[in-house]
């Protein structure tokens, strides 16, 4: 009783304490944050060792030219020029000059060392807070030296974790299907690189038409349609031992396979009657389940990261939109409700977006929602792109673009590019050949 | 009997309905409280006092001539010529000087005169009333210069600057009450919020859906440099899963540094000698 008495005593005196005054600030600049990507420094018999393996006179700057360009194309990082710098890489990793990186407006640091330790590659790298003059970060990594681009991207993917708070997406490679020839007389070879546009190698010969290859996000694996004697087939693909191995073969049509989340299942569409729906296929037994049962044209599924529920187009209200429905095909929802027609759904990996194309008025788009179809935004437009993919953190969408080859219309030329959520930070990926239909792969060391 | 009941239950309703009726709730309407303006109150000391003093000089001067005119056709002209030199001195002068000796040669001196009195006794408060002083030599300055009917213009700015004076001490004693309630004045808290925008670097990666407020208390010197700074959630920065949340206080703590030394106001220290900053960045990752 007394306890109460003294607790309601004590909340029914005032505080009388000084109101420390309070400022919101809601604001803030979206210019992408300065850093300085020192070059990693190297010692004379390490630059010699790798120069006669890897034919690269400086390895360290080669690496940290493989940051700094990453960096950049996020579109979030301004990495300086390096001309501006005042302190020599050596010494900038053992103790930076704070003053120094800050005269030059750097808010971050990247330093490293790069050593040749029996016949392997050793790299170290420190991130630095220059306004804190403190360590944020340090890490090393020792590897056979011909996988120095990938410690490259793996710093980069270190570093965009620690400075943004969302994991990277540059240890990922893209594939995609490379096209060359007229246009009635396309060859078409799967192909795969770097997300960078290194390292690019054909998958297939071109003598089969290749389409829609998808990554498992789960492993690195490929579903793609292939046709033989002009039957779809679905095949999957291991990238690392290179075996392929047909799924099965599919009545009428088959279009665009997809893996589920858990890399299990594999869901598309086919054609037969007139119509189409979608269906999935276990992997380990091959059983084929139905999904939607509509007499219209239900095409592109894509499953929600948890599994839970799947996106599709479908032309079921009269033009093709979007719908969301359960794993088991119900409680099925529409949730575009723009004009014009929207296709190729496809889930972020993050949960909170679904991408889209959209065709209107003679134009295509590329643009993203909610997945209960509000907040509706086009990224980008032109006169032929669709395929969206996303990366593995659900930031970045790639897609392909069709564009004429001269003024008067003549010829055309496929390419990738890619464009980040804010819709500003567009970019073409350098491929060898045309190129369609890329596929995003999650990150290759997690 | 019955007779009684009814009178004393008559009475009793009487009663009741009069006092009912002078119950002052039912009569008055709510108070209909005109929204809070804020006023911003800006130091234009410097440049219209400078101005002021000449200008009035030269004013003051023609006002004397026309008066010489008036003076020569009613009095001797030596002593009117007396009277006018130490008006013109009036503004650099002590007051008392004057007001001994031109009360009763000419009307319009006189009129200077209390306006010159005002303005002195601002000058004794500068902090208090200086503001308004120069808003007064404002609306003088636009006044006088209607060389058609100085004295009654002079008549006007004086009627004018007492009204001006009473409404600006409300003012300030509104804004009084303000740095009492709230510390910072809008415009001061504009201009600390205008140069925070500047310096801080919305990591763009940031979910925009989940709780992320980071709270950094400040202790500034009078300069507006930092010498403490603290983040008030410090145990969630290095929770598990609060990753979010680390890279936002991060990149808020690199504002404040960036942006040192604050853009605070020039008085009143104690005021905000310590400062809490609430980062949110929602607003602009939603849109």
């Amino acid at each position: 009783m007394l306890k109460k008495i003294l607790t309601l005593l004590l909340i029914l005196i005032p505080i009388n304490a000084n109101a420390l005054i309070e400022v919101d600030i809601t604001r803030g600049n979206l210019n992408p944050l300065p850093l300085a990507v020192s070059p990693l420094s190297i010692d004379e018999e390490s630059r010699k060792g790798f120069e006669k393996i890897l034919k690269k006179e400086n390895i360290g700057a080669e690496i940290s030219n493989i940051v700094e360009n990453n960096l950049r194309t996020s579109g979030l990082f301004n990495p300086l020029d390096k001309k501006a710098f005042l302190q020599a890489p050596d010494i900038a990793n053992l103790k930076p000059r704070f003053e120094d990186w800050n005269l030059i407006k750097a808010q971050a640091l990247i330093t490293g060392k790069v050593n040749y330790v029996d016949d392997k590659l050793r790299v170290e790298f420190r991130l630095w807070d220059v306004l804190a003059a403190k360590e944020m970060m340090a890490l090393a990594f020792t590897t056979v030296p011909n996988n120095w681009r990938r410690v490259g991207h793996i710093i980069s993917d270190k570093v965009y974790e620690r400075l943004t708070g969302e994991k990277g997406y540059f240890d990922t490679r893209i594939i995609y299907v490379s096209e060359e020839g007229p246009k009635t007389q396309r060859i078409k070879k799967l192909a795969i690189m770097d997300q960078d546009g290194a390292n690019n190698k054909f998958l297939t010969l071109g003598n089969e038409l290749v389409l829609t290859p998808r990554f498992n996000p789960a492993s690195q694996m490929v579903t793609y349609l292939s046709y033989f004697k002009n039957m779809p087939r679905v095949y999957l693909l291991d990238i690392e031992t290179g075996t392929q191995e047909v799924v099965g073969d599919f009545p009428g049509m088959t279009f665009a396979p997809r893996f589920s989340p858990d890399g299990k299942k594999i869901i598309m569409s086919f054609a037969k009657d007139g119509k189409s729906d979608i269906y999935t296929m276990d992997l380990e037994n091959r059983i084929v389940e139905k999904i939607t049962n509509h007499p219209s044209i239900d095409t592109s599924p894509s499953y929600s990261p948890d599994g839970k529920y799947i996106t599709f187009n479908s032309d079921r209200s009269g033009y093709q939109q979007i719908y969301v429905m359960k794993n088991d095909g119900t409680d099925v929802k529409r949730i575009s409700f723009g004009n014009g027609l929207y296709g190729t759904p496809v889930w972020s990996p993050r949960g909170d977006l679904i991408a889209f194309t959209k065709l209107h008025k003679g134009k295509f788009y590329i643009g993203v929602m909610r997945t209960d179809g509000s907040g509706e935004r086009l990224l980008t437009e032109n006169y032929y792109q669709e395929a969206p993919s996303w990366s593995p953190n659900g930031r970045v969408l790639i897609f392909y673009r069709e564009t004429k080859t001269n003024s008067k219309g003549e010829g055309f030329s496929a390419k990738l590019w890619s464009i980040d959520l804010t819709g500003y930070n567009e970019r073409q990926i350098k491929t060898p050949t045309d190129a369609s239909d890329p596929s995003w792969s999650s990150l290759l060391s997690n | 009997m019955n007779r009684s009941l009814i009178i004393s239950s008559v009475l009793h309703a009487l009663l009741i309905f009069i006092t009912a009726m002078s119950l002052p709730f039912l009569a008055k309407k709510p108070l209909d409280i005109p929204p809070i303006v804020s006023v911003e109150l800006i130091q234009i000391a410097e440049k219209t006092n400078i101005p002021f003093a000449p200008k009035a000089k030269k004013i003051i001067e023609k006002v004397k001539e026309k008066e010489k005119k008036l003076v020569s056709e009613q009095a001797p002209p030596k002593k009117v010529e007396k009277t006018k030199t130490k008006t013109v001195l009036a503004p650099d002068q002590n007051n008392k000087k004057i007001e001994n000796e031109t009360p009763e040669a000419i009307p319009l001196p006189d009129k200077t005169l209390k306006k010159v009195e005002t303005k002195e006794e601002k000058k004794q408060n500068p902090e208090k009333v200086d503001d308004e002083v120069k808003q007064v030599s404002e609306f003088e300055k636009k006044d006088l210069f209607d060389p058609n009917n100085i004295a009654a213009l002079i008549d006007k700015s004086k009627e004018e600057s007492a009204e001006v004076l009473k409404i600006n001490d409300d003012i300030t004693q509104d804004q009084e009450r303000n740095v009492e309630n709230t510390g910072l004045t809008l415009s001061e808290e504009d201009a600390l919020k205008a140069q925070i925008f500047g310096c801080w670097s919305i990591p763009l990666g940031l979910p925009y859906n989940e709780n992320l407020l980071v709270r950094i208390k400040l202790k500034l010197k009078p300069d507006g440099t930092v010498s403490k700074t603290e983040i008030l959630d410090h145990a969630r920065m290095n929770k598990p899963g609060q990753g979010f949340y680390k890279v936002l206080a991060e990149s808020a703590l690199r504002a404040v540094k960036l942006c040192q030394p604050l853009r605070v106001p020039t008085t009143g220290y104690e005021r905000w000698k310590e400062l809490q900053l609430n980062f949110d960045a929602r607003e602009m990752l939603e849109g």
